[in-house]
């Protein structure tokens, strides 16, 4: 199928085949990587695109409520806004969290087992 | 009234001259670190991905450097400056959007490919067709964004030196294609990464320095700020809230949310972005360069909030619209307010800042021949004219002549579109990157059964429906704001396809690969998941 084949990274580590990958794929171990990674970003996507749907949604058909007034000349318009910022903000950075927490290690210790010609 | 008058208020040939010696010092510093950064070039790792010996911090610099071009920092200030609220709201999809790249594309892309993003769509397809249909899309994509910078960069700088004869216009025009010709032949990916980090620094100083000021004016109030843009505006307390520039009609509320989506969705599928994150040695890398990308990039759209609101209280908004119809010159008038409008240090303020301008917009159109000819050479002449079989030095060979190419393509375009209004093909390239690379790069990294024919319908029908409509829209005819306003041939009521592109892209390449009876290739699929996850055999 392919006619390129993807030449070895580390000089001296030559690519597992496609068997091992294969195998790796099937594994437990792996699975539990595939559901930490799956699990955490696809919802966390769909919520913070529906998130800024609907504060564009907001500032297109509800002009009287985000005009109201917070704090002087602040309105609310303005708070969503910067509150758009703030959960960019928290979003990577707990997404930076979880993926040293519960992605680095296994994904280390799956490509350190593949690479040691296993 | 010449723009120069306005903008220049009497001090004109004062301001030129400087203006002119800061643009040439930081073009002669660029040009010593391209030189530099060629001299440790020496083969195709180097050329396409800098060696990937860049830090995460570093990556994270170049990649904001890549991403804030001219039409965020002039753009996004001047949209502020005019339509208040508005631009604001404008301004936070381009921040979002990274979260995508960070939480499903930056990672797995770093871990997989090795040049450019046809090596993730073609890893478990077809290599010739689908690096094709990927080295079109990447290469549209790129020429639409070159075409507005260049256009872009033709009007700023002349308005900022006082240029207004044709000629004058078109070596500006051609001075930028040769510059960005130079950095990616002699520099490639090292002398570009260079130039965009040195150019974030300058934009980020740029823009602290005049958000400062302008709190300093105020004595930190923003309130205050707030109330003197809404009453200096002459709108009122209306132009604190949504509504003045998207919200005029129904239709024009439809189209905000049509680019809304573009934007979220289209950073994550940019061609010049995405080769960025092969720069680093790792996805840890990567993830930490999206993370200070998106520090960065948030910290500058907070202050373009100060820069826009600023020059809505201190400038009357018709001494901004004379300048420019777009408000493109806000920043900088600006900053020649701030610094006193006959005095030297508002000279030096304002010719700072344009030659901030400038370098911004010198750094963005690098990255984007650069990921154009990298396309070229490493997904059309490698692997599909040369069916993998080209050596190293080939490949850089013609990613350098591809460029010269681009280069030459781009200087033709943007001297013939000088005084189109081509500000909507920005938007057109992020609905393009939405609707057609995208769906493509999500399912070939997340969907086991995607096959060759589904990448190929969803790469060319987000493509052509994405670019068809805009053919059919006001932003090409029927309207004062055209590109060609005395023709009239649209039927397509938006000027952001996104609404109906992105998914249409999407069903397509779900439609594509179902009604296929090719069987999708297990053990590839099997390689790329467990390479994109965990990084095992990646470059």
């Amino acid at each position: 199928m392919a006619t390129e084949t993807p030449p070895p990274a580390t000089p001296g580590a030559p690519l597992p085949t496609t068997e091992e990958f294969a195998e790796v794929q099937q594994s437990a171990e792996f699975g539990e990587l595939r559901r930490a990674h799956r699990s955490f970003a696809f919802p966390l996507a769909v919520a913070f695109t529906a998130w800024y749907l609907l504060y564009v949604l907001l500032s297109n058909y509800a002009g009287g409520f985000m005009g109201t007034k917070v704090a002087g000349n602040v309105n609310v318009a303005l708070v969503l806004g910067l509150a758009q910022f703030l959960t960019t903000f928290l979003i990577a950075w707990w997404y930076a969290r979880h993926a040293a927490a519960k992605l680095d290690p296994k994904a280390e210790a799956i490509k350190s087992r593949m690479e040691g010609g296993a | 009234m010449s723009p120069a008058i306005t903008l220049a208020a009497g001090e004109a040939s004062d301001h030129r001259t400087l203006i002119t010696t800061l643009f040439a010092v930081f073009v002669a510093a660029t040009l010593v670190i391209t030189v530099r950064a060629g001299r440790q070039t020496k083969n195709a790792a180097d050329f396409y991905a800098g060696g990937r010996q860049f830090t995460g911090f570093q990556n994270g610099l170049a990649v904001s450097g890549d991403y804030m071009s001219a039409a965020s920092f002039l753009g996004i200030a001047g949209a502020i400056a005019l339509f208040g609220y508005d631009g604001f709201l404008y301004s936070i999809g381009f921040l979002v959007a990274w979260l995508v790249a960070l939480l499903l594309v930056a990672e797995p892309l770093r871990n997989s490919g090795r040049y450019t993003m046809g090596d993730v769509l073609a890893y478990r397809m077809r290599q010739r067709p689908v690096r094709t249909a990927a080295g079109t899309s990447t290469i549209v994509v790129s020429i639409f964004y070159l075409l507005a910078q260049m256009a872009g960069a033709g009007v700023l700088v002349s308005l900022l030196l006082g240029i207004t004869s044709d000629g004058g216009k078109i070596g500006i025009v051609a001075l930028v294609g040769i510059l960005m010709i130079v950095y990616v032949t002699i520099g490639g990916m090292k002398g570009t990464t260079w130039v965009q980090m040195v150019k974030a620094v300058l934009l980020i100083a740029g823009a602290l320095l005049l958000t400062f000021l302008v709190l300093l004016k105020f004595h930190f109030n923003i309130s205050d700020l707030l109330g003197r843009a809404a009453d200096n505006s002459g709108k009122g307390s209306a132009f604190l809230e949504p509504g003045l520039k998207y919200g005029a009609t129904g239709t024009t509320k439809l189209d905000f949310i049509s680019l809304g989506i573009a934007l979220v969705l289209g950073t994550a599928g940019l061609p010049h972005i995405l080769i960025r994150f092969y720069t680093v040695p790792s996805a840890k890398a990567a993830r930490k360069s999206v993370i200070w990308a998106i520090g960065l990039i948030g910290a500058f759209y907070l202050m373009t909030l100060a820069l826009g609101f600023g020059a809505a209280a201190l400038i009357k908004p018709d001494e901004i619209i004379a300048s420019n119809k777009a408000g493109n010159t806000a920043a900088p008038l600006l900053a020649l307010h701030l610094g006193g409008v006959h005095s030297d240090w508002g000279a030096i303020l304002l010719a700072t800042i344009s030659a901030v301008a400038f370098a911004t917009i010198l750094a963005v159109v690098a990255g984007l021949t650069l990921a154009s000819s990298s396309s070229f050479a490493h997904d059309i002449y490698a692997n599909v004219i040369k069916r993998g079989q080209a050596t190293e030095k080939q490949e850089v060979g013609a990613a350098r002549w591809a460029s010269v190419g681009i280069g030459a393509v781009s200087i033709v375009l943007g001297a013939l579109a000088r005084d189109l209004n081509v500000a909507g093909l920005v938007a057109l390239a992020f609905a393009v990157a939405a609707s057609a690379n995208l769906p493509t790069i999500l399912y070939s990294l997340f969907w086991k059964r995607f096959t060759t024919s589904g990448a190929l319908w969803s790469i060319y029908g987000g493509l052509v429906t994405a670019v068809g409509l805009v053919l059919f829209s006001p932003v090409v005819s029927g309207s004062p704001a055209s590109m060609f306003p005395d023709v009239d041939f649209h039927w397509f009521p938006l000027e952001n396809p996104g609404i109906i592109s992105i998914p249409v892209g999407f069903l397509l390449g779900v439609v594509g690969t179902l009604l296929s009876k090719e069987v999708p290739d297990a053990g590839k699929y099997a390689e790329l998941e467990v390479r994109s996850l965990t990084g095992t055999g990646a470059h």
